[in-house]
């Protein structure tokens, strides 16, 4: 029980309201190593997922209402 | 540049989770005297200076490459979850978090909870003012930690902290009111870019990304973030007006 309280309280604290904002940071992050490994560029990945996230969150919570 | 950001980042998320936890501390101060209260703000202060003073130096051990990926996906979720807030509140989709009112229910709750007391504390205020100081200033010792860390500063992220802690008691002391008057929201928003920035320029650094111009990237990463949270403020607030104008129609 006491176990579960601290983990739910690491969830809320990190991943907040929404996990699929904090899954999408994982799998932008992930594609940017794929992408420098690759020797591609990627310093444009990781602000427009952040961006596209946020947007997809916001559509999210307020298509509700 | 990047001290003066992280100084400004961590002292303004520092000042809004004060203000909060400030809010709580008064209400139960004036409703039930301020002795407990204070032990308790006291032992939660103490509790986060140790987390701090551990978890700070252990993490300068880490591999710079690492922890500043692992920093930087923390900031992102955290950033993105403020940014997230700020965006709802200021477009109208959720209320604006009103100190005033926060600080009539705190006080309301203060006066009807019962008197018990152990170890010669009024516990109820003791407890309370703990978990309130201790909850809002973990995200604070977060901050300071993975900042200054990320940056092998960790006394400059630890400065801007206690300073906004001194800015914000010397003001409630001065007030002995909630700061009702702190534009929070325009705080937390911008907040949430400066988090989301340093989160993105870690997180990109951390999976081996070359910033070009190095550290001249942050401004142009803050411009980003502000302008397309703006954008989305604005795209909200048209869309708030639309639905319910096309619902009567």
């Amino acid at each position: 029980m006491l176990v579960a309280r601290f983990l739910r309280f690491w969830w809320t604290f990190i991943v907040g309201d929404d996990w699929r904002v904090a899954l999408g940071i994982a799998v932008a992050l992930g594609l940017s190593a794929v992408f420098v490994k690759a020797g591609v560029p990627a310093w444009w990945l990781v602000p427009l997922g952040a961006v596209l996230l946020l947007a997809d969150s916001l559509r999210r919570a307020t298509r509700a209402t | 540049m990047t001290s003066a950001l992280l100084f400004i980042s961590t002292f303004l998320a520092s000042g809004v989770e004060f203000v909060e936890a400030l809010t709580i501390v008064l209400a139960l101060g004036i409703t039930r005297g301020w002795r407990s209260p204070l032990v308790g703000t006291a032992a939660a202060a103490l509790t986060l200076g140790v987390i701090v003073a551990a978890l700070g130096p252990a993490l300068t051990l880490v591999p710079i490459d690492v922890l500043r990926l692992v920093v930087g996906a923390l900031l992102l979720a955290f950033g993105l979850q403020w940014l997230r807030k700020a965006i709802l509140r200021s477009s109208g989709y959720t209320a604006l978090h009103d100190e005033e009112e926060a600080f009539r229910l705190e006080t309301e709750q203060a006066r009807q909870a019962g008197a018990g007391r152990r170890a010669g504390l009024d516990w109820y205020a003791f407890t309370l003012a703990f978990k309130g100081v201790l909850l809002e200033g973990l995200e604070v010792a977060f901050i300071v930690v993975t900042f200054g860390s990320s940056e092998r500063n960790i006394p400059l992220a630890a400065l801007a902290g206690v300073s906004a802690l001194l800015l914000v008691v010397l003001a409630g002391v001065a007030l002995r009111a909630p700061l009702a008057r702190v534009p929070e929201n325009t705080i937390k928003f911008s907040v949430g870019v400066l988090l989301t920035t340093f989160g993105t320029f870690w997180g990109a650094e951390g999976t081996g990304v070359s910033w070009p111009g190095d550290e001249l990237a942050l401004p142009a990463i803050v411009a980003f973030i502000a302008l397309s949270s703006l954008a989305l403020v604005k795209l909200l607030e048209r869309r708030r007006v639309r639905i319910p104008a096309e619902a009567h129609a």
